[in-house]
């Protein structure tokens, strides 16, 4: 229930802007990739665009190929709903649906496209994915209470059980922790180490000390100056990078001298 | 020297302070007294038509028994003007904050908005000299083929000046207003809920299912207020479209009334008890908004907890 995903020769335009510019990057199955860097190297932009969330964004757009298990997200006809039910994505602030109780936004992504659950199975899959986001034993017993009630890592765990409620092959994270206090920040990083297993991790982190603990790999990208566009500078395994990187610049960012 | 030195304080900038708080609370009481002196005039008017003797009253049954059609004529023509507008505006306003390209969009808002700026006197004569024309047609039909229910009884009005002509002039008037706070609500919903429901896969519907019109719902309810507001009271347009007369349960015959137009068309002449009748007739329907409002606070705060706002 995992897929890896390469990427190959992808350019990331905001209208005529250059946002990223030409990334190649192997993501295996059942690992956790980190993407670090300065603000505005485009780590994020360059995430959005492994589920087409970027398209939000009026004249956003990209060129070459991101590869889902050898499937092209961009190949003619692919209808981006198809793609983002596949890889799931969580957020930077959480996000959990304000008007659904908690087990409603559990079950926001699954009722989708009309599909119908028995009440018996939709309790199971809550049950499962709040277990799965190590968040079970604080909401058992208020499952119908809203979800904007919890508490901000509650919330932020809401969202991924939300996220693997629809078993997607892929779960980006954009800086998930960026919001938290360092409690729940753990609390994340402990959960992103078990859903590993299961499925395949992408997070972007501004916290380097995230970025060595949680991930099997990690690609640094960086931003020549304002207005030039972002590129991965390396990418490699994550103990290679924090210790004995290719990079001068790679380096520096890790060591603390600039970024 | 015991004085604090934290007592003194410079005086300069809390002149302003205090003048802008006098001015904001004048305001408020203002509101408050002008609301409370309308309520007043309009009680004690009110109470000669309420205990005159029934003959005294238009009609000679009483204050009740005249009141009574007109209250059910108001209500039938606005909730007509709800039932056809609310679909309609949520529609239009969707369709401009989240479907219509940015500059189809800006176009067409200020369109609707246009549509606010008409005087409702211009409503009426189009509503009178040329909707009931054209739409008189579709009543036959309607008599023909569905006047077993009572509501679309033949026969119908050679004119078209019905409460139903009246109902549709009115939609088209609180269309503008429902549409523009819709629209203004959708705009508001956070891009974090929106992204949510995308993340998830969900479709364009499916995400404005979701995450707009939740997180509008109160904002919507509240532009529907406003909206029958505006079509409990609006006068000239049903006085010029709707040819008057008892209640009747047919909504394609010539018949029934409003409380505005009622007022609206026998005031001027009106003396003596007529004068308070009408006046008494203004108090019901000021209570009959009054009390709509509170029915639309009431849903709005019964949903609070998942409102959004906490």
């Amino acid at each position: 229930m995992s897929k890896r995903i390469d990427v190959k020769d992808l350019n990331v335009y905001y209208g005529n802007f250059l946002a990223v510019e030409d990334v190649n990057i192997n993501i295996e199955a059942k690992s956790v990739t980190a993407f670090i860097g300065p603000s505005g190297c485009g780590k994020s932009t360059f995430l959005r665009t492994l589920n087409r969330m970027h398209e939000v964004l009026p004249g956003a757009r990209v060129e070459g190929e991101v590869l889902l298990d050898g499937d092209n997200l961009y190949g003619p006809g692919v209808d981006p709903v198809t793609v983002r039910s596949q890889i799931g994505m969580v957020f930077q602030r959480p996000n959990p649906f304000p008007t659904m109780s908690i087990r409603d936004n559990v079950l926001a992504g699954v009722k989708l496209n009309n599909k119908k659950i028995s009440k018996g199975a939709a309790d199971a899959l809550v049950e499962k994915s709040l277990m799965g986001a190590n968040l079970w034993n604080e909401v058992k017993d208020r499952l119908d209470k809203p979800g904007s009630g919890l508490s901000g890592g509650q919330q932020q765990r809401l969202c991924i059980a939300r996220a693997i409620a629809v078993e997607p092959q892929v779960i980006l994270m954009d800086e998930p922790c960026s919001a938290l206090d360092p409690i729940s920040t753990l609390a994340i990083e402990d959960l992103i180490n078990e859903l590993k297993d299961q499925y395949t991790v992408v997070i972007v982190t501004h916290n380097m000390q995230q970025a060595a603990r949680v991930s099997d790999k990690t690609a640094f990208f960086n931003i020549a100056g304002t207005g030039k566009p972002g590129k991965l500078i390396e990418f490699g395994n994550t103990h290679t990078i924090f210790s004995n990187p290719t990079q001068k610049a790679t380096e520096d960012y890790v060591s603390g001298r600039f970024g | 020297m015991t004085t604090n030195s934290l007592t003194t304080s410079p005086g300069a900038g809390r002149a302003g302070d205090k003048v802008f708080s006098g001015a904001a609370m004048a305001a408020g009481c203002l509101i408050l007294a002008v609301l409370f002196g309308v309520a007043l005039f309009l009680v004690v008017q009110s109470i000669p038509a309420l205990t005159a003797q029934p003959e005294q009253i238009q009609g000679g049954h009483g204050f009740f028994a005249y009141i009574g059609p007109i209250v059910v004529g108001t209500l039938i023509a606005a909730v007509i003007a709800l039932v056809i507008a609310t679909p309609v505006s949520v529609g239009v306003a969707l369709f401009i904050s989240h479907y219509a390209p940015r500059r189809l969009a800006s176009g067409l808002g200020y369109v609707v908005d246009l549509l606010a700026a008409i005087p409702s006197v211009v409503y009426g004569a189009w509503g009178a000299a040329f909707l009931a024309k054209e739409i008189s047609p579709a009543y036959d039909w309607l008599a023909n083929n569905m006047g077993w229910l009572p509501i679309f009884q033949g026969p119908a009005s050679a004119t078209g000046k019905t409460i139903l002509t009246a109902g549709i002039v009115l939609s088209v008037m609180v269309l503008p207003i429902i549409t523009s706070l819709s629209r203004e609500i959708f705009l508001q919903t956070p891009k974090l809920h929106e992204e949510a429901a995308l993340a998830l896969g969900a479709t364009r519907w499916e995400m404005i299912r979701m995450a707009v019109l939740p997180f509008g719902r109160p904002g919507i309810v509240s532009a529907i207020m406003l909206g029958l507001g505006r079509a409990l009271g609006e006068t000239m347009a049903v006085a010029l479209v709707l040819s008057s007369g008892v209640l009747t349960a047919s909504l394609i015959q010539s018949g029934n009334q409003t409380i505005a137009a009622e007022i609206a068309l026998n005031f001027p002449e009106a003396s003596g008890v007529k004068v308070n009748t009408l006046i008494a007739a203004g108090l019901v329907l000021f209570v009959i908004t009054l009390g709509v409002n509170m029915v639309a606070r009431w849903i709005i705060t019964k949903h609070k907890e998942f409102s959004g706002a906490n």
